[in-house]
């Protein structure tokens, strides 16, 4: 494996890398607004992976594309903050966000296939990314640029796992398997050292062998390269393994908060409860599962009452008001007045 | 066992691959995809059978093959005394109206140009003999029993979630009364809470309707949760097949290891050693000679690179087999 050098770890550990706050991401459609995110808080603690779950529309992937500076119209964030180590980045102007992502904050998309360009080499698109943003290789004259930038394209290929990796990068992204098109997204990702890696779905699309490997991959470079990850999976068994902390997400809102322990192990929201319920057990295929009823409710011009209000087996005639998040223990919080304490 | 219900035989299912007018007379020479190598398995009646394995071991060929979906290369399928494999094409539809299959995409495997009605309808038509109300009465009670509302009945695919589109096709293939479902990926399309909801109907309908299943999936928590039995795709090749419990605490064909310690689970602190594979799957146009799964086996010896191993019995009565030359030392 090729030896990158270390991030400098320029600040104190347990401070957040990414502070979101009140963020709220919206759609105008020709149905009405859709609030696909909406008064979102979470924060990324330095070296720590975060998991992200929820379900198709529950707003995890808005959210973070939000951070990114990926919001086109007619999507646009309404409010809120977005602190990436003190730096706000919803002000900020669209150059300066060019230059940040990549290189500070970089995101894998959840299909490779798609997120590749099918008609250029892997290796271009690993060094566009270089040369766009590595310093000490831009200042170098024009012909040593090219060089540097394929040496340090097939360095990150090693890191990644692709074996051959000199003979692959001439290579297209169909000539590759699903999950080595996963580990080129990574490579991509990560060519520019960021401090934040946000993986989108990374192995969703992969069979559980393969996703083993990927995850084994993050978790690695996680360790050596010493950034911080934010996961984000419909899959609790994978967040269950690999995250330190867990954000559960629905219709849009941030419902649940706790580390990984908490979370899995003494849920207080009902929905937490529910997708908990719904996924068969592998170590007691006897207990039966509990669906959660109904399905998630469209966000057009949603009232301001609980997200959840309608597939709730807990719902009470005050739960159709602003539900606040409340702190139930320390660093695990909840959004839902009637929280289930009862393990 | 003369209770079987679905007997399948030595099935070979090859494709072969398309090669270009330029490519055949430059002399390429013909290839085939070996989708399904030599797979034998019984499924008794009121059995479900769960069929496990990554994306393109053939597990969907295999299930699509035992309907003769797919017209077999070699090998017999008989169904409850049938011999699926040599019966003449009217025969077929009549033995179809008994074997049925519930497919992975409810987006494509609908027509989007006819209503739910007419789509549940129509497999009553095809197989003619009942008027036109009593179909309708049919339709309406299987519409009803999977979860759709009345007023429901007369819309379009598109106009419904992807969970309500499963519902759509479990009651276009239990329209019929079949004995025997193929399940291919019913759940893999869905949310995990709208997953959950199909399993349950899944699971109820087994009971009410006596329901045999052969239920395909990769993911193996969907399948223990409903398969009495499990059989491990590899290949095309069955490497492991067993009651469900013993292979997921005690799989035995070091693929299946592989298979289950890779499995994401929920208990926070089952953190468990994994074996991580190397590499990728091989292609299935040219598998490796011996043990197919010998390029990524740990416990490889030299001989699972020239001999193909068998089935050897893993317990005493012989229903948990494996096929490992790690067993069979002979």
């Amino acid at each position: 494996m090729g030896q990158p050098d270390l991030i400098a770890a320029d600040a104190p550990a347990g401070q957040p890398i990414l502070s979101l706050r009140n963020l709220s991401t919206s759609f105008n459609t020709h149905d009405g607004v859709v609030t696909a995110v909406q008064n979102v808080d979470l924060d990324v603690i330095r070296g720590e992976c975060l998991g992200i779950v929820g379900e198709s529309g529950s707003g995890k992937s808005v959210t973070f594309a939000s951070v990114m500076g990926l919001i086109k119209p007619p999507g646009r964030i309404v409010g809120g903050s977005i602190l990436l180590d003190g730096l706000e980045l919803t002000k900020l102007a669209p150059k300066a966000m060019r230059q940040l992502r990549g290189k500070q904050i970089a995101m894998t998309m959840q299909d490779a296939l798609t997120a590749l360009n099918p008609s250029m080499t892997v290796e271009t698109q690993l060094c566009e990314a270089i040369l766009a943003h590595d310093e000490d290789i831009g200042s170098l004259p024009r012909r040593q640029q090219t060089r540097r930038a394929r040496e340090r394209a097939i360095e990150m290929m090693t890191l990644v796992g692709i074996p051959s990796p000199a003979k692959r990068l001439q290579e297209y992204p169909h000539q590759f398997s699903g999950g080595m098109r996963q580990r080129i997204m990574i490579a991509i990702a990560l060519v520019c050292k960021p401090r934040l890696l946000i993986a989108d779905e990374p192995t969703t699309a992969l069979d559980v062998t393969i996703q083993a490997q990927v995850l084994e991959l993050i978790a690695e470079l996680r360790a050596t390269l010493g950034m911080s990850v934010v996961l984000i999976t419909h899959d609790l068994g994978v967040v269950a393994e690999q995250c330190d902390r867990i954000v559960v997400m629905y219709a849009g809102q941030v419902m649940e908060t706790g580390t990984a322990d908490e979370v899995i192990g003494k849920p207080l929201h009902p929905y937490t409860r529910g997708l908990l319920g719904s996924m068969p057990r592998l170590d007691d295929p006897e207990t039966p599962i509990k669906p959660i009823p109904g399905m998630v409710p469209s966000l057009i011009n949603f009232p301001p009452q609980c997200r959840f209000y309608s597939r709730c087996e807990r719902r009470q005639p005050s739960c159709l008001a602003e539900i606040p998040v409340r702190v139930q223990s320390p660093g695990h919080s909840v959004r839902c007045l009637f929280p289930e304490t009862q393990p | 066992m003369s209770t079987a219900m679905l007997t399948v035989r030595g099935l070979v299912k090859h494709y072969e691959q398309t090669r270009s007018l330029a490519q055949r007379l430059l002399g390429k020479r013909r290839t085939w995809v070996h989708a399904v190598n030599n797979v034998n398995l019984e499924i008794q009646r009121g059995e479900t059978l769960g069929l496990i394995g990554e994306s393109g071991c053939g597990k969907s060929t295999l299930g699509r093959t035992v309907l003769r979906l797919h017209e077999p290369t070699a090998g017999t399928i008989n169904f409850d005394g049938i011999d699926v494999t040599a019966a003449p094409n009217d025969a077929l539809t009549s033995l179809r109206a008994r074997m049925q299959i519930v497919f992975q995409d409810p987006y494509a495997s609908l027509n989007p140009r006819r209503t739910v009605r007419q789509i549940v309808d129509l497999p009553l038509m095809i197989q003619g003999g009942a008027a036109r109300e009593e179909r309708e009465q049919r339709v309406q009670a299987m519409l009803r029993r999977v979860g759709l509302r009345d007023d429901q009945f007369g819309r379009y695919p598109h106009q419904f979630s992807g969970g309500q589109r499963q519902r759509i096709g479990i009651a276009r293939a239990l329209v019929t009364h079949p004995d025997l479902v193929v399940c291919d990926e019913p759940v893999s399309a869905l949310d995990v809470s709208i997953k959950a909801q199909i399993l349950e109907l899944l699971a109820e309908l087994k009971g009410e309707l006596g329901l045999t299943y052969l239920f395909i999936s990769h993911d193996i928590a969907v399948v223990s949760y409903l398969a009495d039995r499990l059989a491990v795709m590899y290949l095309g090749e069955i490497v492991e097949i067993g009651p469900t419990r013993e292979v997921m605490d005690a799989p035995r064909h070091p693929y299946t290891q592989a298979l289950m310690s890779a499995v994401p689970r929920v208990e926070v602190h089952a953190r468990r050693k994994r074996i991580v594979l190397k590499g990728d799957l091989p292609s299935p146009i040219d598998p490796p000679a011996g043990c197919k799964f010998h390029t990524r086996c740990a416990q490889a010896m030299p001989r699972c690179a020239s001999a193909a191993p068998s089935a050897v019995a893993m317990n005493a009565d012989g229903s948990h087999q494996a096929s490992c030359f790690l067993y069979d030392q002979g």
